[in-house]
């Protein structure tokens, strides 16, 4: 790999590269995504379960370039002692607590408060699960929870079913962004409603549309990025891929692709072919 | 008198009342990056030192583990 970027430097589209590639760094670098105040540069945000040891988290985190990472409330073991977790993230990050293994809006709001009180953040992933084989979102609870939580000065971001409806009830509850599902968590799948996103970015185009949960490969991500999502949160996809810092890379790559794709406007689709060469003049 | 409470969904008997402290350092719990809350109400670090653990009280210590 190193060898090959060395050899298009020095070789015939040198000069492309060196004086148009830095102001094209310069344009992607200047893309940077806001949220609830703070400014991002990358728009991926990585979770920090599933990790085979946290040396492989750390490595992944590195690769990835996220500059958020989320973690998960749980009960402190009577009965060993445990490491210190937190230890093994970069200070620099940005840390999202989640609300995962909530069931009702009730048990989501205490977890919230907790993870307040002993990280002394606002910042919130709310999830509100509806059921275990699915770990499909209750929306109905999410959007309860949210309208406590927001009144309580969180700041918080909900994991939902990908319905523009509950998205603007979800923004309107003070949300400052909303994160929908591409497809069930851990799943793999890919964005399997693109129609939902892309309906999600058009109505609403001043919200701040994160998609959550369901990617499997980078193409899944490019793809959520070229619909017109913001930013994305994935977590299984990096820590189960046999090389997770590889994979963190390519992820970073994806989104960045996808976004400039988004930012590009991509041609018109047709059903037939449309020339790229001169068809006029052509040897007989 | 014995006080029975309820940890983390465990049942555990102390011999009194002690403090939210004091509950910690017997079941030799960390005291940093961790969050108590005492029958569904979270009790703030700087309250650890004087809130008592009755009967009957239902205790949750939480930390952070790894998720997505």
């Amino acid at each position: 790999m190193r060898n090959a970027d060395l050899n298009i430097s020095f070789g015939p589209h040198f000069l492309y590269f060196a004086f148009f590639a830095p102001l094209r760094e310069n344009h992607r670098m200047s893309d940077t995504f806001s949220l609830a105040g703070k400014t991002f540069s990358s728009r991926l945000i990585i979770g920090t379960g599933k990790y085979r040891s946290y040396q492989e988290m750390r490595a992944s985190h590195a690769a990835s370039g996220a500059e958020m990472v989320t973690v998960a409330v749980n009960r402190v073991p009577l009965d060993r002692k445990t490491e210190s977790f937190l230890d093994y993230l970069d200070p620099k990050m940005q840390i999202l607590p989640n609300t995962a293994g909530c069931y009702d809006a009730d048990h989501a709001i205490r977890t919230a408060r907790l993870a307040r009180e002993a990280l002394e953040t606002d910042w919130l992933k709310l999830e509100v699960i509806g059921d275990k084989v699915t770990l499909l979102p209750d929306n109905e609870q999410t959007l309860e929870a949210a309208k406590v939580l927001v009144k309580e000065g969180f700041i918080v971001l909900p994991y939902f079913t990908d319905d523009l409806i509950m998205a603007k009830k979800l923004l309107d509850a003070g949300c400052p962004a909303v994160m929908p599902l591409a497809a069930p968590i851990g799943s793999g799948m890919g964005v399997q409603n693109p129609s939902n996103l892309k309906i999600m970015r058009e109505q609403l185009p001043d919200a701040t549309i994160i998609v959550d949960a369901g990617v499997g490969v980078p193409s899944d991500a490019a793809i959520a990025m070229e619909l017109g999502a913001d930013a994305i949160l994935m977590n299984t996809a990096i820590a189960e891929a046999r090389d997770s810092a590889r994979m963190a890379t390519a992820m970073k790559l994806a989104v960045e692709a996808g976004r400039l794709g988004y930012l590009s406007g991509r041609m018109p689709k047709r059903l037939y072919a449309s020339a790229s060469s001169p068809i006029e003049g052509a040897i007989k | 008198m014995s006080v029975r409470i309820l940890i983390n969904g465990e049942k555990k008997d102390l011999p009194g009342s002690i403090s939210v402290s004091d509950l910690l350092d017997r079941f030799e719990l960390p005291s940093q990056r961790v969050a108590i809350e005492l029958n569904k109400t979270v009790i703030r670090k700087s309250n650890w030192a004087e809130t008592l653990v009755n009967d009957g009280d239902r205790i949750e210590v939480v930390h952070f583990v790894g998720g997505g």
